[in-house]
């Protein structure tokens, strides 16, 4: 009796489920979507990520039937993400390297969307003025060479200002970033023994130093260490109101970043090759701030696809456009007019 | 024919074999046994794949290096050259520091909870020490560097320096982040685990066991620490291991306190890296497919480091649990 009633009540459940599994089924939406509407689907670097998904905002409020999805999963995801088609397009803080392109399977065009910048932030107690960096100095202290305060390559680039003599620790970023490239790039340009040492990349074997996660770690150790240096984003510092320094750029002049000063490094659009890879970090013009990058949206250069590609193309002509002057309102360098202009033809490109 | 005869015997054995199926699976019993075996097995499978998969995309890596991977100690994505060593003894140190902070704070926590303290205290602290096993990894993280690594620098680190600086662990500037900061950290966070688990396995000890001890003369101490922790030996070391697999594999509330400098350092003060926090700080921007698959590699690493770890502190499970039952 017992063994017959709990038969039964599996039978039950049993039915139950497939009742259940029957409604849900039922109310799924249906699997074709109205034929109008285009979804686009990007994925890659970070460090653009507010600035974009703002643009697909404002874009979808323009075009209803135009929705753009972006997954701020990093530059090396959305490069291997877009050489293997799983998305439409694909976004990086730094271009593809000639290796990547020789392996591609699809072509892939690079177009720059808006400038960003690193600058060095530090801590030393009884210091408030702000200090102005050599190139040397820069990079001695990363690599691990200028290890007090007091160097003469620091004092002497910053005359009037009482520099303690005690060690400098280096903060660097901890995770692969965008802002580690710009960084690495810099220092990779104005010093060999970092060149041939430790090079370029988004993340590199530090000589020394500690490392914090994200912007947010670089500016908690920085702030809470004290006689430290590090560097960050920016729009980070800007946002956050951290104080940083200025540095020598290539004209010998001392530069703050700030909007005009990384626009003016992206100026030599003369020496722009037509593929957009370009590192444009300690650049001739005697105003622009030397630790200066693009960041590119990469498309592939053939679309199946007609409507994916009327959209896609409209997209990046809006957002050389009218997209910029929002990047501004978001304090994200825009780019020079010489290289809107450059882009404008590329975009034509697209077949 | 006998071919034709013997088919049909074949259908008829199987019907009746069907029937019988069909009765039980009628009767609920063999729809309990498929399920829970499709469940236990679902375990076993998907450890399999992860093993499967790690190794699949490890392998350009493993080309590369091969054994080399596991005692080399640079890590240098830029030129290409991949060693492990640093982030396994990173995962090691950080996990160790960790258990030798909360073993003792958290099974002593857990007597006082299951057998000394009066009932009502017992039961709001239980559910604090809940509460705080919900608390994501994250916070925890934000909390050790915001409050702990300051103090570590500027009052733990200086003091055991002057006090125990003639030990290697307690030398060199204190930065206060490293390895002693992501050890504390992930002493707090197992704490809840340890208390948690180990009250649940001293209030399963039979009263008997306590009145009998007290019977026999013991103090309430004797009784709890002679007769009723030896009783919950198991439970108590099974708290331990889930408190060092979570150790293991901390990654958020580590990173955000070991300064991530793969560097081997016999000092606690010294930055270092762990496994898990390297895999998920480059693991987003490795571009290049020989680092990706060395980021892949070091996953692989972590599992068999886990499952070595797990299979040790096993075997010390046995000897002394048996330990135990002989001297109780």
């Amino acid at each position: 009796m017992k063994i017959a009633s709990r038969g039964t009540r599996c039978a039950t459940v049993i039915w139950v489920t497939l009742i259940m599994a029957a409604v849900m089924l039922s109310a799924l939406p249906p699997a074709t979507a109205a034929a109008d509407r285009v979804q686009l689907n990007g994925a890659g670097a970070t460090f653009p990520y507010p600035i974009y998904s703002k643009w697909f905002d404002e874009y979808h409020k323009r075009h209803p039937e135009i929705e753009i999805n972006y997954q701020s999963i990093g530059s090396g995801g959305g490069i291997r993400q877009l050489l293997q088609g799983t998305v439409d397009f694909g976004a990086s803080d730094s271009p593809m390297t000639d290796e990547q392109i020789r392996r591609a399977k699809i072509k892939v065009l690079h177009f720059p969307t808006v400038l960003g910048a690193d600058v060095p932030t530090y801590n030393i107690p009884g210091v408030a003025a702000e200090l102005k960096f050599t190139p040397e100095a820069l990079a001695g202290i990363f690599l691990g060479k200028i290890k007090k305060w007091n160097d003469a390559e620091l004092t002497n680039a910053n005359p009037g200002v009482k520099l303690p003599g005690n060690d400098i620790i280096v903060v660097h970023r901890s995770d692969g970033s965008g802002t580690t490239f710009i960084w690495t790039d810099y220092l990779a340009k104005v010093s060999a023994e970092w060149k041939s040492k430790v090079g370029t990349g988004t993340s590199v074997n530090w000589p020394v130093g500690l490392g914090g996660k994200g912007n947010e770690g670089v500016s908690g150790l920085v702030k809470q260490t004290p006689n430290s240096i590090g560097y960050v984003e920016l729009i980070y510092a800007v946002q956050n109101r951290m104080p940083y320094g200025a540095v020598k750029n290539a004209a010998g002049n001392f530069v703050k970043a700030d909007l005009a000063s990384v626009t003016a490094a992206a100026g030599v659009a003369d020496q722009m090759p037509d593929d957009f890879r370009v590192s444009i970090t300690n650049p001739q013009g005697k105003d622009a701030y030397p630790i200066a990058s693009f960041t590119w949206l990469l498309v592939p250069a053939k679309i199946a696809d007609a409507q994916k590609k009327k959209v896609l193309t409209g997209f990046l002509q809006w957002m050389i456009t009218d997209g910029q002057k929002l990047a501004e309102r978001m304090s994200y360098a825009p780019l020079p007019k010489a290289v809107v202009a450059k882009v404008t033809k590329a975009i034509s490109l697209i077949q | 024919m006998p071919a034709y005869q013997t088919s049909l015997t074949q259908i008829a054995r199987r019907r009746t074999h069907a029937g019988k199926f069909l009765e039980r699976l009628r009767s609920g019993d063999e729809i309990a046994h498929m399920v829970t075996l499709a469940f236990a097995a679902s375990v076993l499978l998907i450890t399999f794949l992860l093993v499967v998969e790690l190794g699949r995309h490890s392998a350009a890596s493993w080309h590369e290096f091969g054994w080399r991977f596991l005692v080399t100690s640079v890590w240098d994505p830029v030129f290409g050259e991949f060693g492990a060593l640093p982030f396994i003894y990173g995962t090691v140190v950080t996990s160790a520091v960790a258990l030798i902070i909360a073993v003792p704070i958290g099974v002593g926590a857990a007597i006082f909870l299951a057998e000394l303290a009066p009932p009502l205290l017992s039961i709001s602290l239980t559910f604090v020490i809940e509460l705080l096993a919900a608390v994501p990894s994250v916070v925890y993280g934000l909390l050790g560097i915001f409050v702990l690594v300051p103090l570590l620098r500027s009052y733990v680190e200086p003091f055991l320096q002057s006090t125990l600086g003639f030990l290697p662990f307690f030398q060199g500037p204190a930065y206060g982040v490293g390895f002693l900061a992501a050890g504390v950290v992930l002493a707090i966070m197992v704490l809840p685990f340890i208390i948690s688990i180990s009250r649940e396995a001293l209030l399963a000890v039979p009263m008997e066991q306590r009145e009998g001890a007290l019977a026999l003369g013991s103090t309430r101490w004797e009784a709890t620490w002679d007769v009723v922790a030896p009783y919950a030996r198991t439970g108590i070391l099974g708290s331990i291991f889930l408190a060092l697999a979570r150790a293991l594999g901390e990654t958020m509330a580590v990173t955000m306190v070991i300064g991530n400098d793969p560097k081997i350092s016999s000092s606690l003060f010294a930055p270092g890296y762990t496994i898990a926090a390297v895999i998920a700080n480059e693991f987003t921007e490795a571009t290049d497919d020989l680092y990706l698959s060395a980021l892949v590699e070091l996953g692989l690493v972590l599992f068999l480091v886990t499952i070595i770890i797990n299979a040790l502190a096993r075997l010390m499970i046995l000897a002394t649990t048996r330990r135990g039952t002989e001297h109780p």
